[in-house]
C-alpha cells in the first residue's frame, strides 16, 4: 500500500507542483491550504509524512508540527518542513519543534523526492 | 536668715569644687584622656552664654513686658541653625591657622595687622568690662538678699570700704582664671580643665533655675494652669500675655533677635568656648540642637516665676529681678534660696572666667605684645626665654580686667550704665559681624575696609548707646540726650538725623551697622587687596580646600632651622619648641633638626606655633626678624593663586569633559538602540522580501525541473505548467518593481513629477486601464464625479497608481460576474476625497489595520489573491506624501470602501527640489 502524504501549503501553484511530483512517485496525496486544515487532515487520514509549509494562515507550520509531535497518537508522523525563509534560526526552530527534516524553497525536486523517501525508510 | 559666714563659706566651697573639676580636667588632658571630648560637654560649655544677667534678669524682663525676654534666646537658637555653615568654618580656619581670639581672627584675615587686632581688642575690652561688673553686681545683690543686714559679715560684705565679699569673689575668680587659663603657652592651647568647669557650671545654673521654677509653679501654686488662671484675672498681669503693641515693639523684637544671633558667635567668651576650645568639629552637629534645648529648658519657668512673684508681692512691691531669691526667702525656704543663689553664682563666675580668659588673650597678644616687641629694646631681644614674660602679661591682664570690672561695679552701682550693659555689650560685639563674616565669605575685603568698618561702627555705637547710658546714669548732662550736644537737634544720640520710631537699641544698631557695613564696603572698594590680604583671603575663604592638601603659603622666607627653634623657644619654652620642631621634622621625613632644611613650610610652621602664643600679627613680625623674607609681590601671589585656580579650572574642565563623555555615551547608546531597531526592521523586511521572492521561484523551479526531466508529461499538463511558470514570472517581476518602488519612496529618492492635477482625469485614466480586466471578469464599475473640483498640485502618475491599486484590489475581492465597483469623488474647499467601494466579502475589523502593513494580504485563504502585499502600503505612502490620508471602512459581508482624501492647496515645499520638474 502506498505511503500517504499530506501537502500543506497556502501557495496554490506550489501545491500543484508538489502534488504532481508526489503522485508521480506513487504516493497517496492529500492537500491542505492552511494550518488548521492540515491538522484536521492529519487526524483524519493519518499520513505517513507531511510536507509542511511554515508560513501559513490560521496556524503556522511550527504550531502544526508542535501539536503533532505532542500528540502521542500522531507523533510517528514524519514531518518535512518547507520554508521560504532561509534563516538559520528558522531551521533551528523547526528542528526544535520536532520536525524530521527541513528544506528551503526553492528546492530541487530530486532532492525533495530523495529526502521524502529517506524519511519514509524507502531505499533510494 | 542665713548667716553671712554660711553664705561666704558656701560660695568659697562652690569655687573649691570648680577648682577640683578644672584640676581633674587638666590632669586628664595631660594624660591624653580628655573629658571634654564630648559633644554634650561642648554644648554645655556654649551655655556660658546664659549669664547672671539672664539668670536674674529674664524674670525681671518677663515681669515688666511679658515674653519680650525671649529674643535673647531665640537669636542663639536661630544662630545655631546656621552653625554648620558659620561656626564650622570659623573652627576650621582657627584650627588651621592657630587662631586664639576673635581679634586674632580678624587681624589675621586682613593682612595680619597689629592695628586691626588692637582695635578689636579695645572694642572687646570696652564692651566687656561693664559686663563683668554686672556679674559681680548680681553676686553682690544676691548676697545682700541672703544675708541679714545686721550680720557681722554683712558689714564687711557690703558696708564698709572697698574690701567686701564681691572683691573676695573677684579675686578668687582671678586666681582660678590664672591657674587654669594660663597654665602654659602652646600653639594648640586649650583649657580643658576650664571648659570642664564651665560645663559643670552650666548644669548647676540649669539645676538652680529649674529648682526655683518647680518650687514656684508646683509648691507655691498648683501648676502652670493655676498661675495663668490667677494672673489672667488680674488686668495688670494679663497684659503680659500679649506682645507689646505698636510697630516699635516688633522692631525691638527683631533687633534683639539679630543681636543675640550675632552674640552667640561673636562675644569673646562665645568665640572662646565655641571656636578656640572646640576639640572636634563634629561636636558642632550635636550642639546645634542640644544648646537650643538647654536654652528652652532654662526658660521654661521664667513666666510662671515672674507671674508668681508679681502675684505674691504685688506689682512694684519687690524688684522682679530678685524674685528667684525673694520668693523662697519670703516663705522661709533658705536652703532653696541658697541653692538658687549658687545657680546664679555659677552663671556669673562662668561668664567672668571665660570672658576674662578670652579678653586677656586679646589684650596680651594684640595690644601688649606688639608694643613690647616694638619698644622692648635690646634687653628683650637678647632674652632667650620669653615665656615667663608672656605668662606674666597674661596673668596681669586677667587680674587687671577683673579689677577693672570690680571698680566699674563699685563706681556705677545702680546706675543705668551698669543695668543696661548686657545689650549694650551685645551691640558692641555685633560690630565685629561685617568684618568677620566678610573675612570668611568675601575675598574683596581689605585691611582698610575692616579698619574703617570697625572704627565707624564702634564710634557710632559709643555715641548712640554708651554715651546715652552715661547720660542716663547722670554722669553726663541729660540735655545731651534731649537737646543734642551743643543743642544741635539732629545730633541727639538716640534720634540721630531726626530718626524716631525706633527704641534706642534698634536705633543704635541700625546706625552703627549701617556705618560699619558702609565703611567696610567702601573702604574695601577703594583699592584692590594687596598681596598679604589676597593671600589671607584665599586661605580663609577656601579654608576647606586649603587645609585639605599641602598648604599654599603666600609668604616666603628662608633661614636657619636652629634660629627658628630658638625663636619659638623664647615664647613657648626651649624644650617645648624643640619637641614641637622634632615632631614636625619626623612628620616631614627628617630624623633630626639638623638635617631639616628651612624651607618656606618650616618657616610657616614656626609662625603658626608662635601665632598661638603671641597672635598671628606678632608671630609674623617675630619670624621676620630671624629669617630673610623674600618679598612676594602681588604678582607672585596672583601667580600662586592663578596656579591654584588653574588647577581648579582644569579639574572643572575635566569634570565637564567627563560629563560630555557621559552624555555622548548615552547618545551613542540611544543611537545604537535605534540602529538595532532599524536593523531589526530591515531584517524583517529582507526576510519578508526573501519569502515573497522564493515563493514564486519555488513553483517556477519545481515545474521547470519536472518539465525538463520528464518528457512523458502529457500536453495538457505541460501547457498548464508553463502557464503557471509565466504567471509566477509576472508576479516576480511585479514584486521586484514594487519592492524597489517602496524602497525609493521610503528613502525619499522618488522624483515626484508634480504639476497641476485634476483628480477627475486621474480617475478616468485609472478606470480606463482596468476596464478590460473588469469586463473579462464580468464586473461593473460606476463612477460619480462632481462637476467642478479644485485643482491639486501633485504627481499625476502616482495618483493614477493609487486609484489603480484600489480598483484592482476591489476587483480582486469582488465576486466574478456579479462584482460591482463604485468610484465616488467628492470635494469641498479643503479636501478632495475618493471612495472606491466593492461588493466583496468585506474586511474584519481586526484585519483592517494589518492590510496596510507590508506583505500582508487580506482575503480568503483558499482563493489567495494575486498581489504582492505592497500595493496598499505604497498607495498610503503616496497619499501621505501629498499631505492626505488613506483608510478603509468595511463590515464583514458588506463589501469594503477604501477612501483617500487630499488637502487642497498642498504645495511641495521640500527644499531638496524633488518637486519641480
Amino acid at each position: 500500500m502506498a505511503n500517504k502524504i499530506l501537502i500543506a501549503d497556502d501557495e496554490q501553484n506550489i501545491v500543484i507542483s508538489l502534488e504532481f511530483l508526489m503522485k508521480r512517485e506513487g504516493f497517496d496525496v492529500t492537500v491542505a491550504g492552511d494550518g488548521e486544515e492540515a491538522l484536521k487532515r492529519i487526524r483524519e487520514i493519518r499520513p505517513d509524512l507531511v510536507l509542511l509549509d511554515v508560513m501559513m494562515p490560521r496556524k503556522s507550520g511550527f504550531e502544526v508540527c508542535q501539536e503533532v509531535k505532542a500528540d502521542s497518537e500522531l507523533q510517528a508522523t514524519k514531518i518535512l518542513m518547507l520554508t521560504a525563509k532561509g534563516r538559520d534560526t528558522e531551521v533551528a526552530k523547526g528542528l526544535a519543534m520536532g520536525a524530521d527534516g527541513y528544506m528551503t524553497k526553492p528546492f530541487s525536486t530530486k532532492e525533495l523526492v530523495a529526502k521524502v523517501k529517506t524519511l519514509l525508510g524507502l531505499g533510494a | 536668715m542665713l548667716s553671712g559666714l554660711t553664705v561666704v563659706l558656701v560660695c568659697l566651697a562652690y569655687l573649691g569644687v570648680l577648682f577640683a573639676i578644672a584640676h581633674f580636667g587638666d590632669r586628664r588632658a595631660d594624660q591624653g584622656r580628655s573629658i571634654i571630648d564630648n559633644a554634650y560637654v561642648y554644648a554645655l560649655s556654649l551655655a556660658v552664654y546664659c549669664t547672671a544677667w539672664t539668670y536674674f534678669g529674664s524674670v525681671g524682663r518677663a515681669a515688666s513686658s511679658g515674653i519680650s525676654f525671649l529674643p535673647v534666646y531665640l537669636g542663639p537658637t536661630l544662630g545655631m541653625a546656621l552653625a554648620w555653615l558659620i561656626l564650622l568654618k570659623m573652627v576650621r580656619i582657627s584650627k588651621a591657622y592657630r587662631i586664639t581670639s576673635i581679634a586674632d581672627f580678624i587681624a589675621s584675615r586682613y593682612g595680619k595687622s597689629h592695628v586691626l587686632g588692637g582695635l578689636v581688642s579695645v572694642i572687646a575690652l570696652i564692651g566687656t568690662v561693664p559686663y563683668i561688673a554686672l556679674q559681680l553686681k548680681a553676686v553682690s545683690s544676691g548676697i545682700d538678699l541672703l544675708v541679714p543686714a545686721d550680720d557681722a559679715l554683712a558689714h564687711v560684705a557690703n558696708g564698709g570700704g572697698w574690701f567686701d565679699t564681691t572683691l573676695l569673689i573677684a579675686l578668687a575668680l582671678a586666681t582660678f582664671t590664672i591657674l587654669f587659663g594660663t597654665r602654659h603657652l602652646d600653639a594648640a592651647e586649650r583649657h580643658e580643665g576650664m571648659v570642664a568647669a564651665i560645663a559643670f557650671e552650666s548644669l548647676v545654673k540649669l539645676g538652680g533655675f529649674l529648682a526655683i521654677g518647680i518650687y514656684v509653679t508646683f509648691i507655691l501654686y498648683d501648676g502652670v494652669g493655676d498661675i495663668f488662671r490667677r494672673a489672667a484675672a488680674d488686668p495688670a498681669l494679663s497684659r503680659l500675655f500679649t506682645l507689646a503693641q505698636g510697630s516699635g515693639a516688633y522692631g525691638n523684637w527683631f533687633t534683639l533677635t539679630l543681636l543675640s544671633m550675632f552674640s552667640v558667635f561673636l562675644l569673646p567668651r562665645q568665640f572662646q568656648v565655641a571656636v578656640v576650645e572646640n576639640v572636634n568639629e563634629h561636636h558642632i552637629r550635636r550642639a546645634i540642637w542640644v544648646f537650643p534645648a538647654y536654652l528652652l529648658l532654662i526658660n521654661l519657668f521664667v513666666i510662671p516665676i515672674a507671674l508668681g512673684g508679681l502675684m505674691h508681692f504685688g506689682v512694684g512691691g519687690v524688684d522682679p529681678d530678685t524674685f528667684v531669691l525673694t520668693l523662697p526667702l519670703s516663705h522661709d525656704h533658705q536652703a532653696l534660696a541658697l541653692l538658687v543663689f549658687i545657680g546664679g553664682l555659677s552663671a556669673a563666675t562662668g561668664m567672668v572666667i571665660v570672658e576674662t580668659i578670652a579678653v586677656s588673650t586679646m589684650v596680651c597678644n594684640d595690644l601688649v605684645m606688639p608694643l613690647v616687641l616694638r619698644y622692648g629694646g635690646q634687653g628683650l631681644a637678647r632674652e632667650r626665654d620669653l615665656t615667663g614674660l608672656l605668662l606674666t602679661i597674661r596673668r596681669g591682664a586677667i587680674l587687671l580686667i577683673l579689677l577693672l570690672g570690680y571698680v566699674y561695679f563699685r563706681v556705677a552701682g545702680e546706675a543705668y550704665a551698669l543695668v543696661g550693659i548686657g545689650l549694650i555689650s551685645f551691640a558692641a560685639v555685633a560690630q565685629f559681624a561685617p568684618a568677620l563674616l566678610g573675612a570668611m565669605y568675601w575675598r574683596g575685603g581689605t585691611h582698610l575696609g575692616a579698619m574703617g568698618g570697625l572704627s565707624a561702627g564702634f564710634l557710632v555705637w559709643g555715641y548712640t548707646l554708651l554715651l546715652p547710658s552715661f547720660a542716663k546714669s547722670g554722669w553726663l548732662d541729660a540735655s545731651f540726650l534731649t537737646e543734642g550736644p551743643w543743642g544741635i537737634g539732629w545730633l541727639r544720640p538716640e534720634h540721630l538725623f531726626g530718626m524716631t520710631g525706633l527704641d534706642s537699641l534698634s536705633h543704635a544698631l541700625f546706625w552703627s551697622l549701617f556705618a560699619n557695613c558702609g565703611a567696610y564696603l567702601v573702604g574695601s572698594a577703594l583699592r584692590p587687596p594687596n598681596a598679604a590680604e589676597a593671600g589671607q583671603a584665599t586661605m580663609f575663604v577656601d579654608v576647606a580646600r586649603r587645609t585639605a592638601g599641602v598648604g599654599t603659603s603666600f609668604w616666603r622666607g628662608t633661614g636657619q632651622v636652629r634660629d627658628l627653634v630658638t625663636l619659638v623657644g623664647r615664647f613657648l619654652g626651649p624644650q617645648r619648641a624643640e619637641d614641637a620642631f622634632l615632631r614636625y621634622a619626623r612628620l616631614r621625613g627628617w630624623n633630626n633638626l639638623d638635617e631639616m632644611e628651612a624651607d618656606p613650610s618650616v618657616v610657616q610652621f614656626a609662625e603658626i606655633q608662635l601665632a598661638g602664643a603671641i597672635g598671628s600679627a606678632s608671630a609674623r613680625a617675630m619670624v621676620a626678624t630671624t629669617v630673610k623674607e623674600e618679598v612676594i609681590g602681588i604678582d607672585e601671589v596672583m601667580e600662586i593663586l592663578d596656579e591654584a585656580s588653574q588647577v581648579r579650572a582644569y579639574s572643572h574642565q575635566l569634570e565637564e569633559k567627563s560629563r560630555a563623555l557621559e552624555a555622548a555615551t548615552a547618545e551613542l547608546r540611544a543611537a545604537n538602540e535605534r540602529m538595532k531597531e532599524l536593523d531589526r526592521l530591515k531584517d524583517d523586511f529582507m526576510s519578508s522580501v526573501s519569502h515573497e521572492l522564493r515563493t514564486p521561484l519555488t513553483s517556477i523551479r519545481a515545474f521547470s525541473e519536472m518539465l525538463c526531466e520528464d518528457p512523458k508529461i502529457d500536453l495538457e499538463d505541460r501547457k498548464r505548467f508553463l502557464g503557471i511558470i509565466v504567471s509566477e514570472t509576472v508576479r516576480l517581476t511585479r514584486l521586484v518593481n514594487q519592492v524597489l518602488d517602496m524602497a525609493k519612496i521610503e528613502s525619499g529618492h522618488v522624483e515626484w513629477q508634480n504639476a497641476e492635477v485634476d483628480l477627475r482625469e486621474v480617475i478616468t485614466q485609472a478606470v480606463d486601464s482596468v476596464s478590460q480586466m473588469l469586463k473579462d471578469r464580468g464586473q461593473d464599475v460606476h463612477v460619480v464625479v462632481p462637476d467642478t473640483v479644485p485643482i491639486l498640485w501633485a504627481d499625476r502618475d502616482r495618483l493614477v497608481q493609487v486609484v489603480l491599486n484600489l480598483l484592482s484590489n476591489g476587483s480582486k475581492f469582488a465576486p466574478k460576474e456579479t462584482g460591482v465597483l463604485d468610484v465616488r469623488m467628492t470635494a469641498n474647499e479643503e479636501h478632495v476625497r475618493v471612495d472606491v467601494t466593492d461588493n466583496g466579502p468585506g474586511i474584519a475589523e481586526a484585519e483592517q489595520g494589518l492590510i496596510f502593513e507590508k506583505f500582508r494580504q487580506g482575503g480568503d485563504i483558499r482563493d489567495k489573491p494575486q498581489g504582492t502585499g505592497l500595493g496598499l502600503p505604497i498607495s498610503r505612502q503616496i497619499v501621505e506624501h501629498f499631505g492626505g490620508r488613506l483608510w478603509v471602512t468595511s463590515q464583514v459581508g458588506a463589501g469594503a470602501t477604501f477612501s483617500f482624501e487630499l488637502p487642497v492647496g498642498w504645495r511641495d515645499d521640500a527644499p531638496d527640489g524633488d518637486a519641480q520638474p
